[in-house]
């Protein structure tokens, strides 16, 4: 071993390669690192709450899916109910109409019976005023008998 | 003989394989390739490796151990200040690049290479060092990177570069930095100025002085004290720098050693040749468990410089 001047030339370059580490070479690459290790952090965060989101978001719409199912079932079965109203009403309505007319006809069956007998009495006692001169010949006076007749027609 | 006409013909290729057997002995080669490229002054009057005896003194480069010795303590180590110095620039302009490119967004290529590497040395210091400094995280990564390519210059076959530098007229070139204790007390005792800085700026020179001197034993044994812990402190830097140092100049030598078989005749060669390959495979571990331990230890005695005993 021969020790000379290349130990104190080693030492000088080994102190100013330290240097220029330390001063260029370690804080970029330590702040880089540094900084991606937060980088990555923060996405990984990000990623844990857009999960969570997503879970919510899918709770939530579930929820809408039954309240709307539920509502629609509502509207179903009030829709049958009134349905089921407007027949009933509507049925009523022409058993009145049919009940009314049917009292209408009856009415004018009445009336047209009541006319014709009338009309028959009136014939039945216009023969029998007719059949009675004819038996007592000038005996009967229309006019004088008109209220014997009247009895007659209305007895008949 | 058609063999042995070749290296006319395609002289790099065979000389790489044959090279062993150029020199003298193996022991030359052995020596030839732990010679660094010392350049320094030679004093006047002294007698040359060529015989030559020097009039006045001469700035030159070393030609063997003995130049080397006489130069004394100003003289330097070119080739291991040109690697290691290559080396560390490397490095930085590499992780430069990626800390200038740094995004935050997904990480390609050499970024994401960086930042294996920048997480792995931020968790060990995270791990061993409890305290705030900002200067050890990137004071650990340049220890690990600089002394992992530096001991990476070891998986370089042994001759090939030093070869191509003897083609260039450079006599020596050892390529592995931390094969030189130099390069290996260089780093241990800039780190030995940090433990003591940060010692006396922590506890205080008397808070210092008493973990030093005030135990294990009890105060009145305080020179007893005084040695073992001194000691302690001392074997720090030495036994940082000298395992870094040992582990790759053993390794070193070792493939060395392998490479000599190159000059042994076909069958040693392709023995060789399987054993570099064993050895380089192994090496790999080394190198970086070598490079690992010495950050980790770097790490450590600065975490025991700022911890308060008391």
């Amino acid at each position: 071993m021969n020790f000379n001047a290349t130990l104190i030339g080693q030492s000088i370059t080994f102190i100013f390669f330290v240097w220029f580490c330390m001063k260029f070479v370690w804080p970029p690459i330590m702040s880089a690192l540094e900084t991606r290790k937060k980088q990555i952090a923060d996405g990984l965060a990000a990623g844990d709450r857009g999960k969570h989101e997503l879970e919510l978001a899918a709770k939530k719409a579930a929820d809408s899916l039954r309240d709307a199912k539920a509502q629609a079932a509502e509207v179903i079965a009030q829709a049958e109910k009134r349905a089921a109203q407007i027949v009933e009403e509507a049925k009523t309505v022409a058993k009145e109409e049919g009940d009314r007319q049917l009292a209408a006809a009856q009415a004018n069956i009445g009336q047209e019976a009541n006319r014709a007998r009338e009309s028959l009495r009136e014939q039945v006692a216009a023969l029998a005023v007719a059949g009675a001169e004819k038996i007592l010949r000038r005996e009967v006076n229309a006019q004088t008998h008109a209220d014997l007749l009247g009895q007659l027609k209305a007895e008949l | 003989m058609g063999a042995r006409a070749a290296p006319i013909q395609n002289p790099l290729k065979l000389n790489l394989i044959t090279m062993a057997s150029e020199y003298a002995s193996s022991g030359e080669y052995i020596k030839h390739h732990l010679q660094n490229l010392t350049y320094g002054e030679l004093p006047a009057g002294y007698e040359r490796h060529d015989g030559e005896i020097l009039s006045q003194s001469l700035w030159t480069f070393a030609h063997g151990a003995e130049e080397a010795k006489a130069m004394g303590f100003w003289a330097i180590n070119v080739d291991s200040m040109l690697f290691s110095i290559g080396l560390g620039v490397l490095f930085l302009f590499f992780f430069r690049m990626a800390a200038k490119k740094a995004t935050t967004g997904v990480p390609a290529g050499l970024q994401n290479f960086v930042e294996w590497i920048i997480e792995f040395i931020d968790s060990s210091v995270r791990g061993s060092f409890s305290h705030k400094n900002a200067l050890v995280a990137p004071l650990a990564l340049t220890v690990f990177i600089w002394v992992f390519l530096m001991n990476a210059m070891d998986l370089i076959p042994v001759d090939w570069l030093p070869y191509a530098a003897s083609m260039a007229g450079v006599p020596y070139l050892k390529v592995v930095p931390s094969t030189d204790p130099n390069v290996t007390f260089g780093l241990s005792l800039s780190i030995f100025f940090l433990v003591l800085y940060y010692s006396v700026k922590m506890k205080g020179a008397g808070g210092f002085f008493s973990e030093l001197a005030f135990q294990p034993f009890p105060k009145f044994l305080f020179p007893v004290n005084l040695l073992l812990e001194g000691v302690g402190l001392i074997a720090k830097p030495i036994s940082l720098a000298l395992r870094l140092f040992g582990n790759m100049y053993a390794g070193e030598m070792i493939f060395i050693l392998i490479a000599l078989m190159f000059g042994g005749g076909w069958i040693l060669a392709l023995f060789g040749g399987a054993l570099q390959w064993a050895w380089a495979v192994f090496h790999i571990l080394i190198i970086t468990l070598q490079a690992f331990i010495f950050m980790t230890l770097t790490i450590v005695y600065l975490d025991m410089a700022h911890a308060e005993h008391h």
